[in-house]
């Protein structure tokens, strides 16, 4: 039996690591939540954004500065992604279940695979003065790399919900997942706005890949257990709620860490996959949906 | 009756060709460009018929190969018995996610069956008995029946498992089976209105469709004499079998053959010659290019051809 003092550090690390898992999911949160678009190449998505930062990294800036950098960058990623996936799939609105998950599925694989021929398969790691480090208080160590994490999460859930609750365009983001046709009666263009969310969902992909490269290692078939991570939060939280993602992360984060702890590393995998299928099978709306 | 000739014949063809005196290669690369015409038509029956799109297609056939290889370290069954336990078990994988369909559409179905993957992966991983992540090595028996070396007998018994899978993916099609799944990927609710047994046939669609996966993966620790679970759940199998039935066309039994064919095809030739991953990323572009460009596949290619032809 695990002492009382080793479960509450393995929640304290948890408590981390969920805000961590919650902000690589807010992108998705987004562009499956809100908007509905089958978008399994998020995961490749962000370990793209991680690879991009590893290579910004070696100018010599700090990878959260490369992370803020590349977010332009993927904004226009996301936006030419969903106009290309528009004009295609939703325009012609012929069969786009079967095909645009093997459209996002075969993007997952492209992106997976030109980073295993680019970079090969080694694990890149990026180098800051916070990373190595700990914080210490009392007994427990912080590391700081998710202290860092930590702080980025919350900062991109606060940024992230207080847009789309106060700026028009962040409202119109919510009203389209609802009724389109309504949206377009207030004057605003449905697909403008998806494009916009779609582009915010990337470009918050950028940052959140910045923060996995400062978490840990990362290695270009990451993406697959990130799958299980991402829609685990996403599903958990019910789809679109942006506050229900941090805490859906943060049940994820605290599971994947007591698990570990009690029967070590090896099933840490299948928490997030575990829980996610649980979900799925018992509350398909999630936890917090409507 | 025509066909039931047909499919004599190839399984006649393919022994013939595996008693000949050719290089060893082709009956190593035949296997897996025989298999995956087992997987892609598998895929189909559930994916192209009923419009469910199954990612965890390794989950099956990882099913199919660690039971065979139980089966082979507890009672060292023979590889017949090896490939029935690896069906029978894969199949009732494929019943418990078709309960899943009762809740899950769409994406949520395939993150489900993702989710499959790595759960079965992480078990298989810490189960000493059949090697953990290490893996296991297994000695092949000296049973060759007819055949000069055991891959030559594995390349047989993969085309009469082909045959048989195609067999059953065209009786399918045309039954009441075949038809009551297209009208659940048309309308699910329109469906059951009309009473088509929804439930039912989605449930036998992923039992058959998770059996054969099964099958396929059944004989594969014999033919590698080695099982790891890294590589038998690769997301890989995935892509494949999901890419080849698309590029080939998803409407007719034939489209999936086609479309494994070919892609396993060039699939062995790039490995061979170029690189293990751009194997991955010649199905992964092409099938981007036909989900865009050519959405009924290379049938529907023909199709159109034939059409302005005239």
């Amino acid at each position: 039996m695990i002492s009382i003092d080793l479960l509450f550090e393995a929640v304290l690390f948890g408590i981390l690591l969920g805000c961590f898992y919650a902000a690589v999911s807010l992108g998705l949160s987004v562009a499956f939540g809100l908007l509905d678009v089958p978008y399994v190449a998020h995961p490749a998505l962000l370990i793209l954004g991680s690879y991009f930062t590893f290579l910004l990294s070696k100018t010599g800036l700090d990878p959260i500065i490369c992370g803020l950098l590349l977010m332009p960058v993927f904004y226009l990623i996301g936006i030419a992604l969903y106009r290309f996936y528009y004009e295609t799939f939703e325009r012609r609105s012929s069969d786009t279940g079967v095909r645009g998950l093997a459209f996002f599925f075969g993007i997952a694989f492209i992106i997976e695979v030109c980073l295993i021929l680019v970079f090969g398969v080694d694990q890149r790691t990026v180098s800051a003065t916070y990373i190595g480090s700990s914080l210490e208080i009392g007994e427990y160590r912080f590391p700081y790399r998710m202290l860092v994490a930590f702080g980025i999460a919350i900062f991109l859930t606060t940024l992230l919900t207080l847009y789309f609750s106060k700026t028009f365009n962040g409202r119109a983001i919510k009203a389209v997942g609802q009724d389109e046709g309504a949206l377009r009666l207030m004057g605003a263009n449905p697909v403008k706005i998806k494009q916009l969310a779609f582009g915010i969902a990337t470009a918050v992909n950028a940052l959140a890949g910045a923060m996995l490269i400062i978490v840990g290692p990362v290695e270009p078939a990451m993406d697959r257990i990130y799958i299980g991570r991402t829609f685990c939060v996403v599903v958990l939280a019910g789809l679109g709620s942006m506050s229900g993602t941090l805490v859906a992360g943060l049940i994820l984060g605290i599971a994947e860490s007591v698990v570990m702890m009690t029967l070590g590393a090896s099933w840490a995998p299948a928490v997030s996959f575990g829980l996610l299928l649980l979900m799925l099978g018992i509350r398909p709306q999630g936890l917090f949906g409507r | 009756m025509k066909y039931s000739i047909y499919a004599f014949l190839t399984i006649l063809a393919f022994l013939g060709l595996s008693l000949m005196n050719v290089n060893e290669y082709i009956f190593f690369a035949g296997f897996v460009i025989l298999q995956f015409v087992v997987l892609a038509t598998a895929w189909n029956i559930l994916g192209g018929y009923a419009g469910y799109v199954n990612f965890g297609v390794p989950a099956f056939i990882a099913v199919g190969a660690y039971s065979a290889v139980v089966l082979f370290k507890s009672i060292s069954a023979p590889l017949v018995v090896q490939i029935i336990g690896g069906g029978i078990l894969a199949g009732l994988l494929g019943l418990m996610v078709g309960l899943l369909t009762l809740k899950l559409r769409g994406i949520f179905f395939s993150i489900a069956t993702v989710a499959v993957v790595f759960i079965l992966e992480t078990v298989v991983m810490n189960w000493r008995y059949v090697g953990g992540a290490t893996g296991l090595q297994l000695t092949r028996p000296p049973d060759l029946w007819i055949f000069d070396t055991y891959t030559r007998m594995l390349f047989f018994v993969m085309a009469v498992l082909a045959v048989c899978s195609v067999s059953i993916a065209r009786y399918i099609q045309d039954s009441f089976l075949g038809r009551g799944l297209r009208a659940v990927r048309d309308s699910e609710e329109a469906a059951e209105c009309s009473g088509v047994p929804t439930l039912k046939i989605k449930l036998i669609a992923c039992t058959i469709s998770g059996a054969l996966m099964g099958i396929a993966g059944a004989p594969m620790p014999m033919y590698l004499s080695y099982i790891e679970p890294t590589a038998t759940f690769n997301l890989n199998y995935s892509i494949s079998a999901l890419g080849m039935p698309i590029i080939g066309g998803t409407s007719h039994w034939i489209g999936p053959v086609i479309g494994a064919l070919l892609l396993a095809t060039i699939q062995q030739v790039v490995t061979v010659t170029v690189s293990n991953e751009l194997n991955v990323l010649v199905v992964g572009v092409l099938l981007v290019l036909f989900v865009v460009l050519a959405p009924d596949g290379i049938l529907g290619l023909i199709k159109k051809w034939k059409q302005s032809s005239k």
